[in-house]
């Protein structure tokens, strides 16, 4: 406890003083600091986030956004994850905008019941009552990637209904000879003409509060994440940059982080593949793998 | 039965979830009725404080909240924006909370502080239980919990904290004070960490 003068004090501050006086809350000491900088410390800062392909009603995973190999049934890879207690999951329908459907909510609100974690949905969301129903049934993300660059409005509107932090924008790549790297959007199939870093900033400048940096080449080869694009993006940007396409082992994920900058990483075949045939298995390190790895 | 009170854009299916995963029955309602038969409250809440109030208000959820909380001694838990709400007040908006934990609402102050740490404090972090409270109780020492905020309780006595965290500095991410707990953390989004904090708040007498 602390002595009563201080309680005292405390009481006179709370009408006089500025808020950096009432920052430490009463009886903080420098043991329990401590012991919370210590724990905090330990504890991995790089967040991982297994990135799940929706396909009618199966997950699925792509190479080079093309030939879905099925993996199994949602809600039971979604178990899998809650049980290796994933730090948050990021699911994306890759057949909503192709086939021109909005999100099925009622497969996602059984995703939703069994995650106990954070979750991000992308796919064929288009309107803010779209996204009210998603946070309604329990996601706290919203990707979007299309709609992003067809109608802008739609992510200065969701930022302002749900919050920024809330907000993520899925930006797709593409190398193409001679002309460098391009953002491509509808599942890769349409052209946009522009960079990653002016796409990515622009994203910013109209609310998305996280970067999830997708691509297509690199997508289900497990080679390595595209690090010159993630670095470019990364230096560009104020909010962290999720990479995403390529990784094939926990070291591709540390040097997302350690040579590219990328605040946190994605992956599928890393997390649904087992050995040289691709066989399907849900796996995850734990947490020490990815602390030993280099995921830090 | 525990009424998780839905009065806006609030994650209440998640919650439901998890109680329903730990043990209890779960029913999202914005109707008095429903609070008056509760056996105990959860108060949700994504976004701005002041909207938060208005949004309570507007339901004409106020005086039933007042009644059940205060004068029959319900249980509830705030979580998150429903915690701050629980104060006398915030420097997010200018009306004033239910009042019923001894504290105000601040913003995270860390501007230079370290250029690795942002506002919103956004992730998963760790708690540090101050006391051997039943909410925290068969919990990792350290637990771990996912938070998403800008703004913190600032407790006027240190018996109403029940954990602390930190970002920046130490601020205070759960109170009690009677029947009347909060959480700034998620625990509906924190695996089973938060599952054994709901459960227990669903199995408390």
């Amino acid at each position: 406890m602390v002595p009563e003068e201080a309680v005292e004090e405390k009481v006179e501050l709370d009408r006089t003083a500025t808020r950096g006086d009432l920052r430490t809350p009463p009886g903080a000491n420098a043991e329990s600091l401590q012991e919370l900088d210590d724990a905090r410390r330990a504890m991995r800062r790089t967040r991982v986030i297994p990135c799940l392909l929706l396909r009618n009603h199966g997950f699925v995973k792509t190479v080079g956004f093309k030939n879905p190999t099925y993996l199994g049934d949602p809600v039971n890879i979604v178990k899998i994850f809650n049980d290796k207690e994933a730090d948050e999951l990021v699911i994306l329908d890759i057949t909503a905008t192709p086939q021109g459907k909005g999100p099925n909510f009622d497969l996602l609100a059984d995703i939703a019941s069994e995650c106990f974690m954070p979750l991000g949905y992308g796919g064929g969301v288009s309107t803010t009552e779209e996204i009210r129903k998603l946070f309604h049934l329990g996601f706290e993300k919203v990707v979007l990637n299309t709609a992003a660059f067809e109608k802008p409005d739609l992510v200065r509107e969701a930022a302002e209904l749900v919050g920024s932090q809330s907000v993520v924008v899925s930006i797709d790549c593409k190398h193409r000879a001679f002309r460098g790297v391009e953002v491509v959007t509808r599942c890769g199939k349409r052209r946009t003409k522009k960079s990653p870093v002016d796409a990515a900033r622009a994203m910013v400048e109209l609310g998305a509060g996280e970067i999830l940096l997708n691509s297509v080449d690199r997508d289900g080869s497990m080679k390595g994440y595209d690090l010159d694009v993630i670095r470019n993006v990364s230096a560009a940007v104020n909010v962290p940059v999720v990479a995403c396409g390529g990784a094939g082992s926990v070291a591709d994920l540390a040097s997302a982080v350690s040579d590219g900058g990328a605040a946190a990483v994605s992956a599928g075949s890393l997390f649904v593949f087992q050995g040289r045939h691709r066989a399907v298995l849900i796996n995850m390190p734990s947490g020490d793998e990815f602390h030993e790895g280099g995921v830090r | 039965m525990i009424v998780v009170i839905d009065y806006g854009t609030a994650n209440t299916q998640s919650i439901a979830n998890m109680i329903k995963k730990a043990g209890g029955r779960a029913k999202v309602s914005s109707e008095s009725a429903d609070i008056e038969c509760a056996e105990k409250l959860i108060l949700p809440g994504v976004g701005a404080f002041d909207h938060g109030m208005s949004r309570l208000e507007e339901l004409e959820l106020l005086p039933t909240l007042h009644r059940e909380v205060i004068d029959h001694g319900k249980p509830i838990l705030g979580i998150c924006l429903g915690m701050q709400l629980l104060t006398r007040g915030s420097e997010e908006g200018s009306r004033e909370g239910l009042g019923w934990i001894d504290a105000d609402t601040r913003r995270f102050d860390i501007e230079n502080r370290d250029e690795r740490l942002t506002v919103p404090h956004m992730g998963w972090n760790v708690a540090r239980p101050r006391c051997r409270d039943d909410l925290f109780a068969g919990n990792d020492d350290l637990p771990r919990f996912y938070f998403v905020h800008s703004y913190h309780c600032v407790c006027d006595d240190e018996s109403t904290v029940l954990a602390t965290s930190l970002h920046g500095y130490e601020f205070v991410c759960a109170v009690r004070r009677g029947n009347v707990f909060g959480t700034q953390f998620h625990p509906e989004k924190s695996h089973r960490f938060g599952l054994r904090l709901l459960r227990n708040f669903v199995e408390a007498a």
